[in-house]
């Protein structure tokens, strides 16, 4: 069972406190009208399925409630990182830096 | 009967005998005996059939890697227990065994002849045998599949004891306590660092206590073992025993399961069976040591051939002589060992056949001073005896080729082809593993989990090299937790080392294609179904081992997979990493559903949640169902009434008077801020800017994708404040979804979300004297036509207590929802139901609200609807604001797909013959068309309706609102009823009877 860093409590916790909530970026247009079908085709339905570091959010469900973003690595299940919603995308050279 | 037994060896207690049955039959064991032990002390052997053929079967091994000698044990009524290891089982007085898999007996057994049909149960046989003639496979296939399915009896009562879970946070881990964990355990007990380890056995020790000859720090090594366990104790070392580490997690979770009764005569009280640990470790050390491999021969799974280091633990362990006169077949030096402590024990052992041209002078030296025959370059080309073997048929090989054979007439076949690394919990860890060509096998090399493995799951071999390496493991664990250690080793004197080859099928002279030399004894596959699954074309391990099951039975190949390994890699001609390791996965043992689920069980298995009205229901009789986690009264029988007719009279009770219905388990979330009203501008369908205080509206929810989530009555208590209610089942849902675009879409909105479900209870009056019984208890609002219309929403005080006052109606008759604190609610409920009797109030549950509000064309979201449903189709435009710039599904409702043409619609149907059609029934335009016909819709409900006089339906057709008066066709095995499309609204359309 994995071990999760939730940046708003700033505690580690088993995996059972939070649950998945899908990839992490996926940004609703401001103005969704102006937004051509393939567009919203695309922010509905296109998702990544990277082998590898996967930018995802997860939301801290038995804990503060809060949704947060991760970077998780799809082969090892190891969470590289994770940050506040609306915080920049992180690096991934950064994260992979001590792996190499 | 012959007793095996051996006076003075073993660690055993002779003094306190224990009785126990097997097959019905009594028999005698000392304390500290297995089933197998205590069984081979008597001279049996025999324990069980195998799986596929039948074949009798002994044990072969001495622990929980056990194959073959699988029984079921039974302590009582109710407790019984299939597919028990006789190896790890230990006895005790009126212990009940049985053997498996064995019809009528186990020394005659009928399922044998499956044994003389061997070349129908080939490699591949499940996917080739049972594919023709087509006829064959009701009559004959299935019912031998059936009957031969699956090890031993399922248990037919429910399981009366209990188990139990707890978490246990550590810093180092230790799984193994014999040299190497035993060593590491020592090291790491410095001062601060919280210290586990775990044995699977009933004793710590490992191989120790089958090697009493050795000398540890100049003393006895049962006396060495047994104050080093004192001193690991008294340094906070804590020592778990029967308990098996079952699987290797993430992040150095390792779940184990301690056994706490199986071994004990009486059950002691208030205790569970087992007890399932979540251990989180700092580190893990794994010491597992090592499993002996089986040779494969022709003949080598005959009762009384097992493996070399099995018998020496039977003898020094459990002090029982598996042989008096056994053979000793091997290709590695420690089953020289074996045979000279059995020498020294009164067997009389009659050859020791070694596959090696040479080997050890000092071992050749031993077994001549012992007057042990020996044959070096030899194999083994058959064995006989029916329950028990009788002889061996050993031949030379020179230069390839296989000589005349000798026949060795023996009573034990003592076997050891090396031994194999013991890194199942290391391949949970997604663990990489690396080819060893001199010893090989593969051992460990690296992992992400902080574990390290010590002693001979590194390939190390002898107690000597096993203290030291757990000793440095330990020392490195204690520094990488920031700890000085500096514990050393302790000597060992008289340390049996040695080494060995690696064989695949011994070389014969008879015809291979006959020869029965298993691989895999559980699961009956033999070196030629290997082979042959590699001719027909399977090529990776994986495939070979799904093909002919090798590996793939309770004990996960533990004796089997490597030397599958060895016979395809060499049927292929590649090299062993080439051709592939399966995985091997949680659990390393089999682990008892009472284990996993713990206190998941019965009335704990899953919650159910109960309104404050719910032993008021239970005690008027109602008939219950869950709805999500909740138990909501169904219906209300009255003396002789069945569903039905409850329900005609509840129906007709609301349309008639009044009817009162528990309502408290529909989801309410209270929207506060600032911003209230721009948040629940954008997520919900409808307008609700210019909503008045005092006033609620229908919302509807949508998801991004245009299409239906909930819906639910929504007031508006103050500028700022919304009481939002949902479907029953979908209040955690969307929550979860308001939170989401609060927090991540719109976080600049100042709004505050609340689950207010079980703070609030709910209490429906539905009828048109709700409001004459109502009206007298409602203080601070008139409840009159005026002053509060239909879609009004109050704060007030309702017979004396604080509510939320709700004039809505789910069922067109006038009504209301009172909402009180949970605590009062059934305080109020009383209260309605004593002044309610002067108007004749019922009770009705959720099937007559179902049925008042089909008649009414109100959807249920997810009954009605099914997550593919617009607004529109669901007939529902009038819920959408379409002036709003934006909300929740708006971009999605303009999609393609969304404005085609032809989308199905939501309809009422009734049926010309006046039947009531079934919930889920498929719907056609053309019932003449040819099979598979053209679906074009589905029935989503239907009820008898009271107030029709009829029963009424709802349905999803394509094109329905443009085919209204057309006929539909709802095909049904026995005949094809017609069904007439029309509105959603069977009652009252004009919403007249909503008027005060
Ligand atoms: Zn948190």
């Amino acid at each position: 069972m994995l071990l999760i860093h939730c940046p708003y409590c700033d505690e580690t916790l088993p995996e059972v406190e939070f649950t998945y909530a899908g990839q992490a970026h996926v940004v609703r247009a401001a103005d969704p009208a102006s937004q051509s079908d393939e567009e919203w085709e695309n922010f509905l339905y296109i998702r990544s399925n990277p082998k590898g570091p996967h930018y995802e959010r997860w939301r801290h469900l038995h804990g503060c409630g809060r949704f947060f973003n991760a970077v998780r690595d799809t082969i090892s299940d190891r969470f590289l990182t994770t940050y506040k919603a609306g915080a920049p995308r992180p690096e991934l050279s950064s994260l992979l830096g001590d792996r190499t | 009967m012959k007793s095996c037994r051996v006076p003075g060896r073993g660690r055993v207690d002779a003094s306190r005998p224990v009785t126990f049955t097997f097959d019905g039959r009594r028999y005698g064991g000392v304390a500290g005996d297995t089933v197998a032990s205590a069984l081979l002390a008597n001279g049996v052997h025999l324990m069980g059939r195998s799986f596929k053929y039948h074949r009798p079967r002994g044990p072969v091994s001495a622990g929980s890697e056990e194959p073959n000698a699988l029984v079921g044990t039974r302590r009582g009524p109710g407790r019984f227990e299939p597919n028990t290891r006789a190896t790890v089982q230990e006895i005790w007085d009126g212990l009940e065994v049985t053997s498996q898999n064995r019809f009528p007996s186990l020394s005659f057994d009928l399922g044998a002849v499956n044994d003389a049909g061997y070349m129908l149960f080939s490699a591949g046989f499940y996917y080739k045998t049972f594919m023709w003639p087509r006829g064959f496979w009701d009559k004959v296939y299935e019912p031998f599949i059936r009957r031969a399915a699956g090890l031993g009896a399922s248990p037919t009562e429910e399981d009366p004891d209990s188990y139990a879970s707890r978490n246990l946070h550590c810093d180092v881990l230790i799984v193994g306590a014999g040299p190497a964990g035993l060593a590491a355990a020592r090291a790491a007990a410095v001062e601060g660092l919280r210290v586990v380890l775990v044995d699977e056995n009933a004793e710590a020790g490992g191989t120790l206590l089958s090697e009493p000859h050795l000398q540890i720090d100049g003393r006895p090594v049962w006396d060495w073992l047994a104050s080093e366990l004192s001193v690991l104790k008294a340094l906070g070392v804590r020592i778990m025993t029967r308990t098996t580490a079952i699987g290797y997690y993430h992040q150095n979770m390792v779940g184990l399961v301690e056994k706490l009764t199986d071994h004990l005569p009486a059950l002691p009280a208030d205790t569970p069976r087992e007890r399932l640990w979540r251990v989180r470790a700092g580190w893990v050390v794994l010491a597992q040591g090592a499993i002996e491999k089986p040779l494969v021969f022709n003949g080598n799974d005959r009762p009384g051939v097992m493996l070399a280091g099995a018998a020496q633990t039977y003898l020094n362990r459990y002090g029982v002589r598996v042989g008096d006169r056994p053979v000793v077949l091997t290709s590695h030096d420690s089953a020289w060992f074996a045979a000279f402590d059995l020498q020294g024990a009164g067997a009389r052992v009659q050859a020791i056949v070694d596959t090696r041209p040479s080997v050890r002078e000092d071992l050749l030296h031993e077994a001549r001073a012992l007057g042990i025959p020996v044959k070096l370059g030899h194999t083994a080309t058959a064995s006989s005896g029916r329950l028990r073997v009788k002889s061996l048929r050993v031949n030379p090989v020179q230069g390839g080729r296989v000589g005349a054979p000798v026949t060795i007439a023996c009573d034990a076949v003592l076997m050891s082809g090396g031994w194999t690394p013991s890194l199942h919990l290391f391949s949970h860890t997604q663990g990489k593993l690396a080819w060893d060509e001199e010893q090989t096998t593969f051992l460990p090399a690296e992992t992400r989990e902080d574990c390290v493995i010590a002693g001979a799951g590194r390939g190390l071999w002898g107690v000597q090299a096993a203290l030291e390496d757990g000793a440095a493991r330990g020392r490195g664990v204690a520094a990488a937790l920031g700890k000085d250690s500096t514990a050393r080793a302790p000597r060992v004197q008289g340390d049996r080392t040695g080494t060995g080859i690696t064989q695949i099928e011994l070389p014969t002279d008879l015809n291979a294609g006959r020869a029965k030399a298993f691989v895999d004894y559980q699961n009956d596959v033999t070196a030629k179904d290997l082979r042959l699954a590699v001719r027909e074309g399977m090529h990776s391990i994986e495939h070979v081992k799904r093909y002919t099951t090798n590996g793939m039975a309770t004990d996960q190949g533990k004796l089997s997979n490597i030397n599958g390994l060895n016979i395809a890699a060499d049927a292929l001609g590649r090299p062993q990493p080439q051709v592939g390791l399966t995985t091997f996965r949680p659990p390393y043992t089999p682990t008892t559903f009472g284990a996993l689920a713990n206190y998941h069980r019965g009335d704990h298995f899953e919650l159910t949640r109960k309104t404050p009205i719910d032993a008021w229901a239970e005690a008027q009789g109602a008939a219950f169902e869950p709805v999500g986690q909740w138990r909501r009264a169904w219906y209300f029988p009255r003396p002789g009434e069945d569903m039905e007719a409850a329900v005609r009279r509840e129906c007709a009770a609301v349309r008639g008077s009044v009817g009162i219905f528990d309502a408290s388990t529909l989801g309410k979330i209270e929207v506060v801020g600032p911003d209230a009203v721009t948040f629940m501008e954008r997520m919900y369908t409808n307008p609700w800017a210019k909503l008045g205080v005092g006033r609620c509206r229908y919302g509807l929810l949508l998801g991004d994708d245009g299409f239906i989530r909930d819906d639910g009555v929504i007031g508006r208590l103050a500028p700022d404040r919304f009481h939002v209610t949902t479907t029953t089942g979908g209040a955690a849902r969307v929550l979860n979804m308001m939170e989401d675009y609060l927090q991540t879409e719109w976080p600049d909105l100042n709004v505050w979300l609340t689950s207010t479900t079980e703070q609030w209870s709910t209490v429906a009056l539905n009828g048109p004297n709700a409001a004459k019984l109502l009206a007298p208890l409602v203080e601070g609002v008139d409840l009159t036509e005026e002053a509060f219309p239909h879609m009004s929403c109050a704060e007030c005080t309702v017979a004396g207590l604080p509510a939320r006052l709700f004039r809505v109606s789910f069922t067109g008759e006038i009504g209301f929802e009172v909402n009180v604190p949970s605590p009062m609610a059934m305080q109020l409920w009383e209260r309605l139901w004593q002044e309610g009797q002067r108007y004749g109030i019922t009770a009705y549950g959720t099937e007559t609200m179902h049925v008042l509000r089909a008649e009414k064309g109100y959807i249920i979201v997810g009954q009605d609807t099914d997550g593919t449903v617009t607004p529109y189709d669901a007939g529902m435009g009038w819920a959408v604001g379409k002036s709003k710039p934006d909300f929740v599904g708006k971009r999605g409702l303009a999609r393609p797909d969304l404005v085609a043409k032809n989308r199905r619609h939501l309809v009422g149907l009734l049926t010309q013959d006046g039947s009531r059609l079934e919930e889920g029934a498929q719907i056609v335009f053309d019932p003449d068309q040819p099979i598979p016909m053209t679906m074009v819709g589905h029935v989503t409900s239907s009820y008898h309706s009271e107030a029709v006089g009829q029963p009424i339906a709802l349905a999803l057709v394509e094109g329905g609102q443009d085919r209204m008066g057309q006929t539909v066709h709802i095909p049904m095995p026995d005949r094809t009823i017609a069904a007439t499309i029309t509105g959603t609204v069977f009652v009252d359309p004009e919403n007249t009877r909503l008027k005060i």
